[in-house]
């Protein structure tokens, strides 16, 4: 009865992640993979023989206040650091369960056991780490800039060969301090794998985290033999990947060269600001321009975001729709610090999910555009993507907003974006720069329609 | 190898397969939600912790059981409400449809 209950619990998750696929199920999506969650937990305790309720009920009161104040609390801005921070805290949970069940056994497990022991501590205590450097980079506790060490990499590599070595030694040996020495050099590890990683790459590390969490969990399923533990860290290891994988595609760049090139500012020194002339625009003239077009695509970027601007924005959407003009979003899927944030953003001031448009759907569409509003957005829409084979960012896919017949730029100053590379789109004939937070121009714009 | 932990890691790769069969499917529109959501799900690990808390004795195991339960329900609790919190604003559409009809 346990075990198909479990199953019961695998299949809620599954249905309940098929159902996150599509805006209008997402939600009910969600409940029913809670209600796998809830169902697991209850035949647990029912199964069980458990003597110690004590200390299970102070666990789940303690850590329902803290999940739940953060989960109610939390500035959807501030969701990759959130997300960062429970991958973490599913990460050390499963580190928890394997060094419980070494205290329970004093170390002593068959062959298999022991390395799978090795695994859970080994993952869970790297995410664990890694999650909390990319938690502080985020919340800008730690420089978004990526820290070079001194023989980083090889001093990584190193970390990695100890504890392939304490494995072996703790799976001979059965000693309970290899399996822990397993676990201070695995969160020294991933503590110095993230460090050297820029802010703009944390969509990648977010994803890899979080997928890293849920093999961390499969891996203690294995430890304590239960399979709801086993599918459901499968499944978010999958979803995890994927993400990674995509966000990689996004930026052009293989994983292997966004852990171990520290780019995102490290080259930034190199960047050469051009002198030419650029058409400077004022707020009157952004918003004649948007009034008399009638399609405007919007490409937000991170600055939108870190000037908690997605409000402007949407008041002056509204202002457009009034008059008649065709209004969406063009999204680049690393316009965030994790996959999908401007989304998120964007739904909380209320813009409908039918108007945001991933890359597929807006390259074609700017062609036909009258006027394309950038901000807070650089290397997304830098046409030397497409055009520089010796950029950088060469063959990274980008918004082709110089297709569109007019382009507003607003950003605060020239200055080249997180790859640290001059973007030639900003000296078009048909390019207007507003130099501006992005909140007080998008503001001004909207004093500036009224007397239009 | 024992045959359980065969079936293990049958169910393991299996498992994954489905997973990455599922999720491709899903537009980047909804990403943030659906990594909170799985992240959710990888709390899963809670019903080890809960083993570890309520079967183990001795100090050491009270402590390291205490601590897997909680960091485990700040993962469950914290992801499933903040995912909810989030589809509660992709679902209000009221413009949306206007504009369709």
């Amino acid at each position: 009865m346990t075990t198909l209950s479990y199953l019961l619990a695998a299949v809620l998750f599954i249905l309940g992640l098929k159902m996150l696929g599509s805006p209008r199920t997402a939600r009910r999506g969600n409940a029913i993979a809670a209600t796998g969650m809830l169902i697991a937990i209850v035949v647990t305790l029912i199964d069980q023989d458990i003597v110690n309720w004590g200390t299970i009920v102070a666990g789940v009161l303690v850590g329902s206040l803290i999940g739940g104040f953060l989960a109610i609390r939390v500035q959807m801005t501030a969701m990759p650091q959130l997300v960062a921070a429970f991958n973490g805290s599913g990460g050390i949970a499963s580190t928890l369960v394997a060094l419980a069940e070494i205290e329970r056994f004093a170390g002593n497990f068959d062959t298999e056991t022991s390395v799978v022991v090795v695994l859970s501590l080994a993952i869970g205590s790297v995410t664990f780490s890694g999650s909390f450097v990319a938690f502080g980079k985020l919340q800008g506790i730690i420089t978004g800039r990526p820290i070079m060490l001194p023989g980083g990499q090889a001093l990584n590599a190193l970390l990695a060969l100890t504890i392939v070595g304490l494995g072996i030694w703790a799976t001979a040996s059965d000693s309970v301090a290899a399996y822990w020495a397993i676990v201070a050099v695995s969160l020294l590890l991933g503590v110095l794998a993230v460090i050297p990683i820029g802010g703009a790459d944390m969509p990648v590390v977010i994803s890899l985290l979080n997928s890293l969490s849920g093999v961390a969990a499969a891996m203690a399923g294995f430890v304590i033999g239960n399979e709801a533990l086993i599918i459901g860290g499968a499944l978010v290891g999958a979803a995890g990947f994927i993400l990674t994988v995509d966000m990689g595609k996004a930026m052009n760049r293989s994983l292997a060269n966004v852990l171990f090139s520290g780019f995102g500012g490290a080259i930034a020194g190199a960047a050469e600001m051009s002198d030419k002339p650029v058409n400077r625009a004022t707020p009157d003239d952004v918003a004649i321009a948007l009034s008399y077009a009638q399609s405007v695509v919007v490409v937000p970027g991170y600055g939108l975001a870190v000037a908690q601007a997605q409000h402007a924005v949407r008041e002056l959407a509204n202002e457009l729709e009034e008059r008649g003009v065709d209004v969406t979003y063009a999204i680049h899927p690393v316009a965030g610090r994790m996959p999908g944030h401007m989304n998120v953003l964007l739904a909380e001031a209320d813009v409908p999910y039918d108007q945001l448009l991933d890359l597929d759907q807006s390259n074609p569409r700017f062609a036909q555009t009258d006027v394309v509003l950038i901000i807070g957005a650089n290397d997304v829409v830098n046409p030397s993507a497409r055009d520089d084979e010796t950029s950088a960012i060469y063959g990274m896919p980008i918004l082709e907003v110089d297709h569109a017949q007019t382009v507003v730029v607003v950003k605060r100053s020239l200055s080249p974006g997180f790859a640290g590379i001059d973007n030639p789109l900003f000296y078009e004939p048909s390019t207007m720069m507003l130099f501006s937070d992005g909140k007080a121009a998008v503001e001004s714009v909207i004093g500036a329609m009224e007397r239009v | 190898m024992s045959t359980e932990f065969i079936a293990g890691i049958v169910v393991f790769v299996l498992a994954g397969f489905v997973g990455l069969e599922v999720i491709s499917k899903v537009p980047p529109t909804l990403h943030t939600p659906l990594m909170s959501g799985a992240n959710a799900i990888s709390g899963i690990t809670i019903v080890g912790a809960l083993i570890a808390a309520g079967t183990g004795s001795g100090t050491a195991a009270a402590i390291l059981g205490f601590l897997a339960v909680t960091s485990a329900t700040i993962n469950v609790v914290g992801g499933f409400l903040v995912t909810d919190r989030m589809l509660e604003m992709f679902k209000r559409k009221p413009r949306a449809k206007q504009e369709k009809t």
